[in-house]
């Protein structure tokens, strides 16, 4: 068959598939799938799909052994978002991606565009959006970029969440020297739909009829997909022009006409334009659905002149989606979407060629087969090294010898005014975590929204120590997953699934090969020990700079945002501590674990030992005890003990309650800052009630006073507030 | 007779549907629900509520396309007749840009989003919206909003002030509005204006019910009139 000529004219050379981000191996693939060369939008189209972004080439082999199945998941990983069953007729809906070189590069808009993405992620299933989360990862705070590139991601973040009005009700934000040239920004959604009322994205139907919605395409964002696919180089700042902007108001009007719509009995499929734009939409609709797709380029709504097919192909313009109707539905669609003063178009129909067949002024400018273009996708099995080899190479030891400590309360001043625990009240205001006037709890060890006019409310988290996974892969994946369970458990919640967005750096040398597949065991071993599948996520590799010149690799990353269900918001726990007299009591042994502790790195400058291992069978036992206090009312406050450890769990708890403590005996740095996991604080004015069951459990000491372990609460206070407003004031 | 309380959606809004629930809580009649492009207001009509959100998405200036779309020329003859009006957050922001309410709002001082509770004086319990608080009662209600920084010439406050126009200042200096006020009403006082949140504060599991107290008051006047 002939090439169809290109409108974009240029010749296929090898210097144009480089730039193209394809390897002459992966060209060859091309010249398999089709039987011919490409034109250039049928390259462009090829390298979009075969980027690293979304094609999982290098982490579709490990991804599989996840687990992502459990009675309760309608829907797992392989649609926009996961799908869990919250009773009622009800399903929670929601995913984390990543938006993180676009936040390098241009923080406000890059942060901006990551909450818009993943949001219609969510809606395009069905689902309002309830809440938004984040988990961020910034360099060290003295490195010269940094405090703007804090001040450009939290503003964007806020920018876009509070104009569509979906509350932030929880993040994380981490402070480390391997994230100065390549922060991460991770962006998480919760939505709720009726169960029965979910949409997906197969196209089906010959003949339907494909509707482009939303705002116009323009030119930014061409080539996205591929630049998230590479690391940087010395131009990071000269791909200022592939970040897409963001407009928030569009969007709102985009969920309530397709909530609106959805409402309807018009739609067959539905599928955002994401990273990719037109092109990944349009190819997963049709593939999913095992169709072909016939498309009239010159129907695409563009809001410049003399756009290209490829152009509009590769554009990453953001606040549009794709739908394929059923047959006459047009009209009245069409109606919703002008009321919210949307763009509507019919731009194509669904065939049963199995072929992406592009027209352009009356000719084909592009016709791929859409099997060979899965099928001959490449898949990367890449090498990585042996756990024995990995220790050697981080360099990871046993802590033999713990330094001491010769005032703990000086180090738990040091340690509440870290950049890891300082008080986030700065970067928490800035986010309307109240809109929806259903936010029943943030700040706390989960946000907890109410499902809308029931007695319901979901609590969520995002999770992952990146000290831990650097120094032990296997045991780290297993903590972020545990971390997630406890918060949920924390707050009195049934932890029910997990989504991730796997941030690694490159994955073509073998130690970061060996951190991704270490950590996803880990996480596997976790979530079926937890009964806590995994229903959606995202990779995010590539995570390097030479930008700094430190060539560093970031952390492994992998986040996990963890939703669970309270079946009735009357028994939620909080963190602060509730009335004076009321017992503290331990849940789990007295911490012996000072290696990669944040004590160990805040006051003695050391990054040194083992990660904490995580006992799986230990931290399930310990949550369901946790929970059955909660929901038996005998808890008055609940706090998981993590970074930090003890000490600091009890001073965020007095601080949060805005009263004091007195312990029974302090012990020595190890029992005060060790990280030892599957532990927690709890409270309760009826002590003798509780009973342990099995469970490790022991009175540590009675709320009251005003001031924790010597240190009086004003001074705990000051040093916790003041790392965000001294950086940000100065 | 009953309550018949409408709510504004502008393309934007988004505090709509808290505001629709608060006053039906209250109330225990729905609100009746109202499109921007509509030219009229519900017949018979007692109590209108601009609700917060980013109207037009706040471009141009906070509030100031919504001023000029068709329903806002119904509520400002609603106002003029007498007709209670609320205008919460965004909803106060479209308020001054109408001219039902003097002065502006400007971008918070410290030019950051701010979302926390704000403690609050009533500075004027004789109106139909504060009649239910004590003078000089201290309330706290969520702000949550980037351009809430009032501000109007002296004569303009000192006329406010003297005329006990002002509604609710602020404790603490929030967002550098003048004189730290929180909201206003017109000289009629049919037409209150405020920064804070009333709606996300109705129900003990909002972590207070300050703001409850503001729709049982009207509610309650409304309804004995």
């Amino acid at each position: 068959m002939a090439t169809p000529e290109s409108r974009t004219e240029s010749a296929i050379t090898p210097e144009v598939v480089e730039q193209h981000g394809l390897s002459p191996e992966e060209y060859e693939r091309v010249l398999h799938a089709l039987g011919r060369e490409p034109n250039l939008v049928e390259l462009g189209i090829f390298s979009v799909m075969w980027s690293e972004h979304c094609s999982y080439k290098s982490s579709r082999i490990h991804l599989k052994k996840l687990p992502t199945e459990a009675p309760w998941v309608i829907c797992g990983p392989g649609e926009n978002a996961g799908v869990v069953d919250i009773g009622d007729g009800q399903a929670a809906i929601f995913k984390m991606e990543s938006h993180n070189h676009p936040s390098y590069i241009e923080p406000y808009q890059g942060a901006a565009t990551g909450v818009g993405g993943i949001l219609r992620d969510v809606f395009t299933m069905g689902a309002r959006p309830v809440a938004n989360l984040n988990a961020l990862r910034f360099g060290r705070p003295d490195h010269p970029k940094m405090k703007h590139l804090v001040q450009g991601v939290v503003a964007g973040i806020g920018g876009y969440g509070n104009c569509v009005g979906v509350p932030t009700v929880a993040g994380e934000t981490n402070f480390h020297p391997a994230y100065d040239g390549n922060i991460l920004v991770n962006a998480m959604t919760v939505g709720v739909a009726d169960a029965d009322k979910i949409f997906y994205s197969a196209a089906t139907g010959v003949g339907n009829p494909i509707v482009y919605v939303g705002s116009k395409t323009g030119r930014d964002g061409i080539h996205g997909a591929t630049m998230a696919s590479a690391d940087f180089g010395e131009d990071a700042e000269e791909k200022r022009p592939t970040v897409q902007v963001g407009d928030p108001f569009t969007e709102k009007l985009l969920i309530e006409a397709c909530l609106e719509l959805m409402a309807t009995d018009a739609i067959v499929a539905i599928q955002d334009m994401g990273a990719a734009g037109l092109t990944s939409s349009s190819v997963e609709m049709a593939t999913n659905g095992k169709a072909g797709i016939r498309l009239d380029m010159n129907k695409v709504p563009c809001r410049e002149e003399g756009m290209t097919p490829y152009e509009m192909m590769l554009s990453e313009s953001q606040e549009r989606m794709l739908m394929v109707l059923k047959p006459g539905k047009e009209a009245m669609a069409e109606e919703i979407f002008r009321k919210w003063e949307l763009d509507f178009a019919v731009i194509g129909e669904v065939t049963d060629t199995r072929h992406m067949v592009l027209e352009f002024e009356g000719e084909v400018v592009c016709d791929i087969p859409l099997g060979p273009l899965a099928a001959d996708a490449p898949l990367y099995d890449r090498p990585a090294m042996s756990r024995e080899d990995y220790r050697a190479w981080a360099g990871v030891q046993p802590l033999e010898t713990a330094p001491g400590s010769t005032d703990l309360g000086a180090d738990l001043l040091k340690l509440v005014a870290s950049p890891d625990l300082a008080s986030r009240r700065w970067i928490a205001e800035q986010y309307d975590s109240q809109v929806g006037a259903d936010t029943l709890q943030t700040g706390g060890d989960a946000g907890v929204v109410r499902v809308h006019g029931t007695r319901k409310a979901l609590a969520m988290t995002t999770d992952c120590t990146p000290r831990y996974c650097h120094a032990d892969p296997y045991e780290g994946g297993k903590q972020a997953i545990a971390e997630a369970y406890r918060n949920l458990c924390a707050v009195g919640a049934r932890p029910l699934a997990v989504t991730n967005c796997l941030n690694f750096a490159n994955p073509q040398r073998p130690e970061i090969m060996a951190q991704f597949t270490g950590c996803l065991d880990g996480m596997g071993d976790a979530c079926r020990a937890l009964d806590f599948p995994i229903v959606s996520g995202n990779v995010s590799l590539y995570n390097e700079s030479k930008a700094t010149g430190g060539g560093s690799a970031i952390l492994p990353t992998p986040a996990i945002g963890g939703v669970g269900l309270l079946e009735d918001y009357g028994a939620m726990a909080r963190i602060g501590f509730a009335a004076e007299g009321d017992a503290i009591l331990l849940v789990g042994e007295e911490a012996r674990h000072l290696g990669q502790s944040l004590w160990l790195r805040v006051v003695h400058g050391s990054e040194a030992g083992e990660a904490p291992p995580v006992d799986l069978a230990q931290e399930r036992a310990r949550g369901e005890f946790v929970r059955r206090l909660i929901g038996e009312g005998l808890a008055t406050a609940v706090h998981d003990v993590s970074d930090g450890g003890l000490l600091v769990a009890l001073a965020e708890m007095a601080l949060a309650g805005n009263i004091g403590c007195s312990l029974d005996a302090l012990g020595g740095p190890a029992a005060a800052f060790g990280e030892d996991q599957g532990r927690y604080v709890v409270t309760t004015g009826q002590p003798d009630r509780v009973e342990a069951a099995g469970i490790p459990v022991r009175r540590i000491g009675t709320v009251g006073g005003d001031s924790v372990a010597g240190v009086p609460l004003t001074d705990l206070r000051a040093a916790h507030e003041s790392f965000f407003r001294e950086w940000m004031e100065a | 007779m009953a309550f018949r309380g409408a709510v504004i959606t502008f393309p934007g809004s988004n505090c709509d549907r808290d505001m629709a629930v608060a006053l039906e809580k209250v109330s225990g009649v729905p609100a009746l629900r109202v499109w921007h492009g509509d030219a009229e207001l519900p017949d018979a009509v007692d109590f209108v509520a601009v609700p917060g959100g980013f109207s037009y998405g706040d471009y141009l200036r906070c509030g100031a396309i919504a001023s000029r779309s068709p329903i806002m020329r119904a509520v400002i003859a609603a106002a003029e007749r007498g007709v209670p009006v609320l205008g919460v957050c965004n909803g106060f922001q479209v308020l001054t840009e109408s001219g039902l309410l003097p002065g502006a709002l400007m971008r918070n001082a410290q030019l950051n989003f701010i979302c926390r509770t704000a403690p609050l004086r009533v500075e004027n319990n004789r109106s139909l919206f504060t009649a239910g608080y004590d003078q000089g009662q201290e309330i706290a209600l969520p702000v949550a909003h980037h351009d809430g920084n009032y501000f109007a010439d002296e004569d303009t406050l000192d006329r406010l002030e003297g005329e006990g126009r002002v509604a609710f200042r602020y404790l603490d200096t929030c967002n550098g509005s003048r004189r730290d006020i929180a909201g206003i009403l017109n000289a009629r006082g049919n037409v209150l204006g405020l920064m804070p949140h009333p709606e996300r504060a109705i129900e003990v599991d909002h972590g207070g019910t300050d703001g409850r107290v503001l729709f049982e008051s009207a509610v309650k006047g409304l309804v004995a009139a």
